[in-house]
């Protein structure tokens, strides 16, 4: 198992290598000047406009810089945001830990939702319940990430008041009070994120376990006389997983990007809200920073969901 | 439904005309009540959106404030905004760009993951190099990319094609460069067992050429998965078009597309929420009638799924 895994940990230290690479690349070869915002200031003379450059290394060659960055990215440096001057990696910090709280909450609320409805959905095939699960995650997953927030928002904000509005960065967790503040403004984002989730993985599991029902090994379990219960859920559900957990973190490059829009509607400070303001902005070393770390997220679910689909599925790993 | 089973068992049977693939898929379709629904429902949208504005009249351009932010009354269905611009006439225009740029960057992408798919799948030695490539685009932060991309090119375009169709272009090709990659490991698949089938060791044998075992005996078997990816393709892209629209990062606020519409309408939803709720609802239902679709294509085109 240990070669296994240290086998895929070494696959994926090229591709993130060409990830960073490419990411470089459209940044440095683009046709916007990452000084643009100084050079609309007429107050600022071209002396020292080419003085602030080269501080900031920016007359060196792309490829050069890509080597000094890459140099810098082992040491945990990103270097500078060129906006608030402060160090990026702690813009990340501050920032990281509201994005996965909020992903990693919703992966779970999507997946307590999907798992009973999806197998009750694959067990009643075709009857009327199955249809109207059928319709009601299609319609889950149908629906935009920001159509779902706006619509919580005129719900449960603007007609209900049950909810506050956006979200209150500067809210410190503190007491009881607070907590439960922390609590109430974090449901709607959860909410949105965790439905489509829900949508996407009750397809999933109902459309593994219709695979598997028909199969030799659970007609031999039932012949058995085991318990229908025993059977659909020790044996037919534990099987149908396997593809799930992989089909699972394939889909996780899209449930960043529904964190992207849910923490710019709710106002979450996550890396999200973080790159499309610096993007607006043009503010270039975080820009990269955050694709980086988005690509290191992503790189590592697809090498967790490997690592998890050997120790689920033996065949895989000795093949 | 009884006696017309049995009729259709006990007599019609034998009349009936010799069936294609194609219309044996149109019968298993129009089966389909989820999928039919979807096609009467895309179809009225489309129609809609293409002959909507000569009927409902205006550009949603005009300018009236003493209506501004008004809710659907009859001379506005759908409200007008904080300009007093109705809305129907803008969601009307704006409906024609999104389901525009959702069907181009499809054609877009398909036709790019079909060479790249069938490339690799057909010659071997290509195989490797290929597939390495359309793995790392599949460990792409896509959505951020995409903003990135977006925000780079911009301006650059919009000088040389003018401010619409230089977005437009940038965000059809930018959507397929980011969505041909589930496309090129399907043609890749089918092609890698269809290559191995005796009928294409047939065509090689009376001396076909590997550009004509390609186009004429391997593509259309591979035609049917494609055009289920493709019709799915179509909701995904209408759908990140509007993201980024949302995100304040897609068309400009003169090109009304449904995205558009809504960011700019997001600041408004305490007093005007029925100018987000129209153009969202519009997303919705075209996204979720493709899907349909999809689905009823992919049981129809599928010959182990018909009884």
């Amino acid at each position: 198992m240990g070669r296994y895994i240290t086998r895929r940990l070494i696959i994926a230290i090229p591709t993130l290598l060409a990830i960073t690479f490419v990411v470089y690349v459209i940044l440095a070869l683009a046709p916007l000047d990452p000084l643009s915002q100084f050079g609309a200031d007429p107050r600022v003379p071209p002396e020292a406009r080419e003085a602030i450059r080269k501080s900031l290394g920016l007359d060196e060659p792309w490829y050069v810089r890509y080597v000094l960055w890459l140099g810098g990215l082992l040491r945990g440096d990103f270097g500078y945001s060129f906006m608030s001057h402060s160090p990026v990696i702690e813009l990340i910090q501050q920032r990281l830990p509201n994005t996965l709280a909020v992903v990693g909450v919703a992966y779970i609320v999507g997946l307590v939702i999907a798992l009973p409805v999806g197998m009750i959905s694959a067990v009643r095939r075709n009857s009327f319940l199955d249809h109207s699960i059928s319709t009601v995650t299609y319609a889950g997953f149908s629906v935009p990430t920001f159509f779902t927030g706006l619509v919580l928002i005129i719900v449960f904000a603007v007609k209900l008041h049950w909810l506050p509005f956006i979200y209150n960065s500067n809210l410190k967790v503190t007491d009881l009070q607070s907590l439960g503040e922390q609590l109430r403004q974090s449901i709607m984002p959860i909410t949105v994120l965790g439905l489509f989730d829900a949508a996407i993985f009750t397809r999933y599991i109902r459309s593994e376990m219709l695979e598997h029902l028909p199969l030799d090994y659970v007609r031999t379990a039932r012949s058995k006389g085991i318990n229908e219960r025993v059977v659909v859920i020790r044996h037919v559900l534990r099987n149908s997983l396997i593809p799930v957990v992989t089909l699972v973190a394939l889909g996780i490059p899209g449930v960043f990007g529904g964190a992207i829009v849910t923490e710019q509607i709710f106002h979450v400070p996550g890396i999200g809200e973080l790159l499309v303001r610096s993007i607006l902005l043009g503010d270039t070393p975080v820009v990269t920073a955050v694709l980086f770390i988005f690509a290191v997220l992503v790189v590592l679910f697809n090498l967790v969901a490997d690592v998890l689909y050997g120790v689920l599925d033996p065949r895989i790993r000795y093949s | 439904m009884a006696t017309q089973a049995t009729t259709a068992i006990g007599v019609q049977e034998v009349h009936r005309p010799a069936r294609s693939l194609w219309s044996d898929a149109w019968y298993t379709f129009t089966r389909d009540r989820l999928a039919m629904t979807g096609l009467f429902v895309l179809a009225f949208l489309v129609l809609a959106v293409l002959f909507g504005p000569y009927i409902w009249g205006g550009s949603g351009t005009e300018i009236d404030f003493t209506q501004s932010l008004d809710g659907p009354t009859f001379d506005h269905p759908m409200g007008t905004d904080d300009e007093g611009r109705d809305l129907l006439a803008r969601v009307l225009n704006g409906g024609r760009i999104s389901i525009a740029v959702g069907i181009t960057a499809v054609i877009l992408a398909i036709t790019l993951g079909m060479t790249i798919g069938s490339i690799a799948g057909y010659f071997g030695r290509l195989d490797n190099p290929l597939m390495r490539v359309t793995d790392l685009f599949l460990s792409l932060p896509v959505l951020p990319l995409l903003l990135v991309l977006v925000y780079l090119f911009r301006e650059t375009l919009k000088s040389i094609f003018g401010p619409e169709l230089g977005i437009f272009l940038m965000i059809v090709f930018v959507i397929a460069i980011l969505n041909w990659m589930p496309v090129a490991r399907l043609v890749r698949a089918q092609f890698l067992s269809l290559k191995q089938k005796e009928f294409v060791e047939a065509a090689r044998c009376v001396g076909d050429k590997d550009g004509r075992i390609i186009f004429k005996h391997i593509i259309p078997n591979v035609l049917s998965p494609v055009l289920v990816a493709a019709t799915i393709g179509v909701g995904g892209a209408i759908i990140t078009e509007s993201t980024l629209s949302f995100l304040g990062l897609g068309f400009p606020s003169d090109v009304p597309t449904w995205g558009r519409i809504l960011f700019d309408g997001a600041n408004f939803l305490d007093i005007a929420p029925h100018w987000v709720l129209f153009p969202g609802f519009c997303i919705f239902i075209i996204v979720l009638s493709i899907n349909f679709i999809g689905d009823g294509l992919r049981d129809a085109l599928d010959p182990r799924r018909r009884i």
